[in-house]
């Protein structure tokens, strides 16, 4: 009985939790971003700026501090990240209320600032990647990270269409059908192939993850300072104790 | 440059004492006091020189605690305790304020880091039988600082305003609803509204920066008060006073200052690089130290998925969860804390360290910490019918540990105690 028990708690512990409650039953990809890739949130910002904030903020973010992480002069974000007439010490906000936003898709698109940091950036970027066809749905659109979810496919125009593929197996005794999700099929291609489309998600999904929190590359850089200066501490702290301890007998 | 502590005016000639003792001579002469504390408590404590591993939690609490209260000030001065600005404030901080990431982690590092330092110095003392004849009181007052940081550390949480902080602390305070009569009425007076609201926030902030770190700090001096009222326990659990020199100090007693000031400032140097590895590459320390439901802002209509309060509290949580009556649990949940306080008195063995004792303690203590552990597992669980009957069985364990101490202490074979204490010199 304790054996079984003990079984059962080793077997909990196996898997490692972390964002594994949030999913909502589709898969979940790594979407292996990488902070320290200027060129890549380069990528992400103007993505972000283009195709997200329409709906969706990033309301604690700056956009002159973003501009100095990822190497852009002043006048590159103007010229290129800010379109409604924002100065350079604004942050993120968008023009549509929540008021309006909750008429027009009976939710409030969520603020991004954060969201890799709520989520993770594996939910995020499988989340962009598991939209498909659903005629029952008012976008005709559903998703499988989050089902029926009220955002549309805002990026259908590059990813193109795809079906969700199941797999079905009939229960013989009730006639029922189990369906398992198997893969996505691409019912009408975009504008980008499916490499290209990956990429271009990967790349706002490091943009979220580097604005949920911007000093990260500088925290991993203090942090080996702290522990090299710790380690020569240590040496002096240590031999000074020995000194120290030589006449305890 | 040091300042010039005699007033007199630099290039005079005058030819000066050093300065650290005019210093001190000008102090004595006007609180001679001051130089006898130091001396009882530091030059002239004389602690036992054979302190282990075990012994660096005390001085490592003290110095979290120090820490919490200088990162805990520089937070205020950019935080906004408001239902509306708590939130952006946090990221205000994060992202505005000059090194206030560096000052938040600490501050979110150092709440888990001092709960692991407890916990571990409270396990010594279970160990070496720190609580007993004549420490009473030094453990009752360390319980009561256990005590206390709970509270203190329930509601900060709250004051980042996360969705987490907000349903833990709603789920915490209806605990209270549980009391059978008052319960409504006295968690109504708890959140000082009918939910938790602005009210709410603001108390628990006045509590988290003024009554509990206040609350805290004279606890720790009269913990320390009792202790070198009695003296420092021992891994040997021998009375060091008992073999005094010719000089009347303990034969086996060291001058805290500077032997154990130099000691345990290896003990700190380690403890500030493990700290460091959290802080700087891991705050989040996978969702435990800082979780991930709280990177959304408080909202009373989303309930997260799983409500798990902070690791430190889930070995209780696990308790309560396990007991299908939720009077009953928060009792038992109650229970499990306050055990702790009556040790002294359900520990009826003559000798007091782990060293000496039997293989009947042994067995109890060990099970007792294996419990802990896993309840503090499953509590961070979303429950299933198996992991709830597990709660059961290590609730159980934990509970015994306790309730049949009176009587496995007492029939423990022990060993025979030395006269000094156990030390290799190296």
């Amino acid at each position: 009985m304790l054996i079984k028990k003990l079984a059962i708690l080793l077997a909990a512990a196996l898997p490692v939790t972390g964002f594994a409650s949030s999913a909502g039953g589709g898969v979940i990809h790594a979407a292996h971003t990488d902070v320290n890739n200027t060129a890549s949130l380069q990528r992400g910002a103007r993505n972000f700026v283009n195709y997200c904030m329409g709906c969706h903020s990033a309301k604690y973010v700056r956009y002159n501090r973003m501009g100095v992480d990822l190497g852009l002069s002043e006048q590159q974000i103007i010229d290129n990240l800010m379109f409604t007439g924002e100065r350079p010490h604004d942050t993120m906000k968008i023009s549509m209320t929540a008021d309006d936003a909750k008429r027009w898709f009976g939710t409030t698109p969520p603020d991004l600032t954060l969201i890799a940091r709520s989520r993770g950036t594996d939910y995020v970027y499988s989340f962009l990647k598991s939209f498909y066809v659903d005629p029952s749905r008012p976008t005709g659109m559903n998703n499988l990270v989050l089902p029926g979810t009220a955002m549309p496919h805002v990026l259908w125009e590059l990813q193109g269409y795809q079906n969700a593929v199941y797999e079905g197996e009939s229960d013989t005794k009730s006639s029922a059908v189990h369906k398992t999700f198997k893969e996505f099929e691409l019912a009408k291609p975009g504008s980008m192939t499916p490499h290209e489309y990956d990429e271009f998600v990967r790349d706002t999904v490091n943009f979220l993850a580097y604005i949920g929190e911007p000093m990260q590359i500088e925290r991993r850089n203090l942090g080996l300072r702290v522990l090299a200066f710790l380690l020569v501490f240590f040496l002096l702290a240590y031999f000074l104790k020995k000194e120290y301890w030589k006449d305890v007998t | 440059m040091s300042a010039n502590i005699q007033g007199s005016a630099p290039g005079q000639g005058a030819v000066a004492k050093p300065r650290s003792s005019a210093l001190m001579d000008w102090i004595n002469a006007r609180a001679p006091r001051l130089q006898r504390f130091m001396r009882e408590h530091l030059t002239e404590y004389y602690a036992p020189k054979n302190f282990n591993f075990w012994y660096y939690f005390g001085s490592l609490a003290l110095l979290v605690l120090v820490l919490q209260i200088v990162t805990g000030i520089f937070l205020t001065m950019n935080y906004k305790p408001s239902a509306t600005e708590a939130f952006a404030s946090v990221e205000y901080i994060m992202r505005d304020v000059d090194w206030g990431w560096l000052i938040r982690y600490m501050h979110s590092t150092g709440a888990s880091a001092f709960f692991i330092v407890v916990y571990l110095h409270m396990f010594r003392g279970l160990m070496y039988g720190s609580y007993k004849n004549p420490r009473e009181l030094v453990w009752i007052f360390g319980m009561l600082i256990y005590v206390a940081l709970m509270a203190e550390a329930f509601f900060g949480y709250l004051l980042p305003w996360g969705n987490m902080s907000y349903w833990g602390a709603q789920v915490i305070v209806s605990l209270f609803g549980a009391i059978p009569g008052i319960g409504d009425a006295l968690t109504e007076w708890i959140r000082g509204d009918y939910y938790i609201s602005d009210i709410t926030l603001n108390r628990f902030f006045a509590l988290h920066v003024i009554a509990l770190p206040l609350a805290l700090v004279f606890l720790v001096i009269a913990h320390l008060l009792a202790l070198h009222e009695v003296g420092s326990n021992n891994p040997d659990g021998v009375d060091i006073k008992k073999v005094k020199g010719p000089d009347g100090h303990p034969v086996d007693g060291i001058p805290f200052h500077p032997y154990y000031t130099v000691k345990d400032l290896v003990g700190v140097v380690v403890f500030a690089a493990l700290f460091s590895c959290v802080l700087f590459f891991a705050p989040e320390m996978g969702g435990y130290f800082l979780e991930h439901a709280n990177f959304d802002a408080a909202d009373s209509l989303k309930t997260p998925e799983n409500i798990a309060p902070v690791w430190y509290f889930t070995p209780f949580y696990a308790i309560l969860r396990a007991v299908p009556n939720k009077l009953l649990g928060v009792i038992l949940m109650g229970v499990a804390v306050v055990a702790f306080f009556f040790l002294p008195w359900l520990d009826r063995a003559k000798v007091k360290s782990i060293r000496y004792r039997g293989w009947l303690f042994k067995a109890f203590l060990f099970a007792f910490a294996v419990s802990f552990l896993a309840l503090g597992y499953l509590g961070l669980q979303h429950p299933t019918p198996a992991l709830t009957n597990a709660a059961r069985v290590f609730s159980a364990v934990y509970f015994a540990f306790f309730f049949l101490m009176p009587w496995y202490t007492r029939i423990d074979p022990t060993k025979p105690v030395p006269d000094r204490v156990t030390y290799h010199a190296h």
